[in-house]
């Protein structure tokens, strides 16, 4: 692997056009990106529709088969989708709407930028296909999308809570049945959280693995284990 | 860690010459004749010394770890093994409390979120939320924005500069690089009235156009500050101690920072040349003409040269947004965003009613969701928003670049000492307000 300097939109022909602001783009209709024409003709049964909406193309998948697709986008020589924007997840304030799992891929080469969906029905469980071996920077991203909406990413590395802390266990804080205000009043949540952490110390002579233990991910857990019981 | 070797030039501030005009080298041991010999390092013993790796807690409440992060570290002497970071102190719920307000109201939420960026990330929540309601915006109004956006990059760009030299041990930049943030904040202030909470966008329009000689100091600033730039430059680039503490340290290769999800400086410090403005652009930057600066070996050493050039190219795109600022309205001429003048809703009945709906109820989108990624100083920022056609939004994501970036630090720490996580940590440019919104 070397380090060069990589010009994005190399797969590009020469004279395609030069990328410019948008204007005027309609609110539904315009041009498809053509990658949402590929995946359907590669994946004709996974593919549910496609939607183009606000010039923005948007491919909804069956839910079990959309690791196969990102896969094929991420890899393919005719899509090149190298880099993952973002991950996320929307649900809607209708309750019967199944919730939805986003990916925003972006083709640095092809300079395309697709929305990949797949709607998770509510009363299953709500679980997708982990992409952290196809980019490493959904890490942080699935972990966020696992503490905010309690979407399970199987085969993560590392599945913890990222922004709230390991112990809460208020359930799941962007989901619509989740109050603004959170689910105790202040004074239930400090207490909650005082005995979740009896022993809780800021003293850095006292860091130890025990005392982090809950802190540390898995494998660590499991090293510090195996250290103990050997002393 | 692969890095390939290259050479920096590196100069000394006390040069002693000798009669050829050679730098004179200062020996450091000589035999009984007084001629220099070559240095022996003493033998090393520790290495035979067996001991447990030790944990050490990096902040949450440490200067160095640019606000409240936590990183735990496993050390093997001084040697990182292993890194984990934990995040979430300052977490707000920003994303939950958008979904309760009017889209206008959200605007100051965008604000403490990546706080030395407040105004360029009113103009980026503004551009989504503009195409989601599908309304456009003046020319003057673009214009504006392009110069908000710059000016907001120059004192992130200072900041960071300035917050990292104190963590490598350089302490006089600091002082110019927020002499001349603070210059920035006085025509903020100048314009909207608030120098760090700016709120200065709305959709379809500014919140107030600029004063009369605003843009005449704008355009003084912008001849006084590449002094600033260029001292900055002449006391940290050549600098011995400076090149030692950052190059070659916490390199990423351009396969790495692609796949870790990386943007901004850091992705372009390893050499691929991404950037918003020129691939996706938006506000017309398509038509300002400006560079965008590469690194080569991704190292701490070439996200600052990316960094200090990107503060050069914003310079000359503020030049050229000075000199194309057309006259005329701010606010986008429609009524569906955009209140009635107060003089008309006071007399009228037809805009006093306009203005209480436009108020009470909120502007409504139609039913649709937007991705709008803009360049941030710290890299690709995306606001998502998800309609179903009420005043508020039913989901209001923000695409955080410092987090993504920030999430890759185990792998740019592991393997170095434990002083090189204080200098790695600081090139990320984070800010936590963003990172744990």
């Amino acid at each position: 692997m070397s380090i060069g300097r990589m010009v994005v939109g190399s797969a590009l022909p020469a004279d395609a056009p030069a990328p410019a602001t948008p204007r005027d783009i309609p609110h539904t209709g315009g041009p498809e990106n053509p990658s949402a024409a590929a995946v359907r003709e590669r994946f004709p049964d996974a593919v549910q529709r496609v939607e183009v909406i606000w010039g923005e193309t948007t491919v909804y998948i069956d839910p079990p088969r959309v690791r196969e697709v990102l896969e094929w986008l991420n890899g393919d020589e005719s899509q090149r989708y190298d880099y993952l924007s973002d991950v996320t997840c929307v649900e809607y304030r209708d309750f019967g709407r199944p919730l939805q799992v986003v990916w925003h891929l972006r083709s640095f080469p092809y300079r395309r930028f697709l929305r990949v969906k797949v709607e998770l029905a509510k009363d299953a469980e709500l679980q997708v296909e982990s992409v952290t071996d196809l980019w490493e920077g959904a890490n942080w991203l699935e972990r966020e999308a696992y503490d905010m909406f309690g979407v399970t990413f199987r085969g993560h590395p590392d599945p913890r809570r990222i922004l709230m802390w390991e112990t809460y266990n208020e359930g799941f804080p962007l989901r619509k049945d989740f109050p603004l205000r959170g689910r105790f009043s202040r004074s239930e949540q400090l207490r909650q959280a005082l005995t979740a952490h009896p022993g809780a110390s800021y003293l850095l002579e006292e860091l130890s693995p025990a005392s982090i233990y809950r802190d540390l991910p898995a494998d660590m857990r499991e090293r510090y284990i195996a250290q103990s019981s050997e002393d | 860690m692969a890095t390939r070797k290259r050479t920096i030039e590196v100069e000394l501030s006390t040069t002693g010459l000798d009669s050829q005009g050679r730098p004179q080298r200062v020996p450091l041991m000589v035999d009984e004749s007084g001629r220099p010999v070559d240095y022996e390092a003493p033998p090393v013993f520790e290495d035979e010394l067996d001991g447990e790796p030790m944990l050490i807690n990096v902040g949450p409440q440490h200067p160095a770890t640019h606000g409240v992060l936590r990183l735990l570290l496993e050390l093997e002497g001084e040697v990182v093994v292993r890194c984990v970071p934990h995040i979430g102190y300052l977490h707000c719920g920003f994303e939950k409390i958008g979904e309760y307000r009017q889209y206008n109201q959200i605007i100051p939420w965008t604000d403490r979120e990546d706080y030395l960026n407040s105004i360029g990330n009113n103009v980026a929540f503004s551009l989504g939320a503009e195409r989601l309601f599908g309304v456009g915006m003046t020319e003057r109004c673009k214009v504006l924005r392009v110069i908000a956006m710059e000016l907001s990059r120059i004192i992130s760009h200072l900041v960071w500069l300035g917050t990292t030299c104190i963590d490598i041990g350089a302490f006089t930049p600091f002082l110019w690089c927020f002499q001349e943030r603070e210059n920035v904040y006085n025509l903020l202030e100048r314009w909207v009235g608030a120098r760090l909470t700016t709120t200065a966008s709305r959709v379809g329009g500014m919140a107030a156009d600029v004063p009369e000689g605003w843009v005449e100091q704008v355009a003084h600033f912008v001849k006084t500050l590449p002094r600033t730039i260029n001292e900055t430059d002449r006391m940290l680039t050549k600098n011995a101690i400076w090149v030692g503490r950052t190059a070659g340290v916490g390199a990423l290769t351009a396969a790495e920072a692609i796949s870790c999800g990386l943007s901004g400086p850091m992705l372009r410090a390893s050499g691929v040349d991404y950037d918003v403005r020129k691939d996706f652009p938006y506000l017309e930057y398509e038509t300002y003409d400006f560079e965008v600066p590469v690194g080569t070996q991704g190292d701490i050493y070439d996200r600052y040269l990316v960094r200090l050039e990107e503060i050069r190219q914003s310079i000359r795109i503020l030049e050229q947004a000075l000199a194309r600022l057309p006259d005329g309205p701010v606010n986008v001429d429609d009524p569906r965003v955009i209140l009635p003048p107060k003089s008309m809703a006071t007399s009228e009945m037809e805009s006093m009613i306009h203005h209480f709906k436009l108020v009470m109820e909120g502007p409504r989108p139609p039913i649709g969701e937007v991705y709008m990624p803009v360049e941030s100083p710290k890299g690709e920022k995306g606001y998502y928003f998800v309609s179903d056609g009420t005043a508020k939004p039913v989901r209001w994501r923000i695409r955080p670049p410092a987090f993504v970036n920030l999430s890759a630090i185990p792998k740019m720490v592991e393997g170095h000492l434990l002083s090189d996580v204080i200098a790695i940590n600081a090139s990320i440019d984070i800010v936590m307000g963003e990172i744990d919104r």
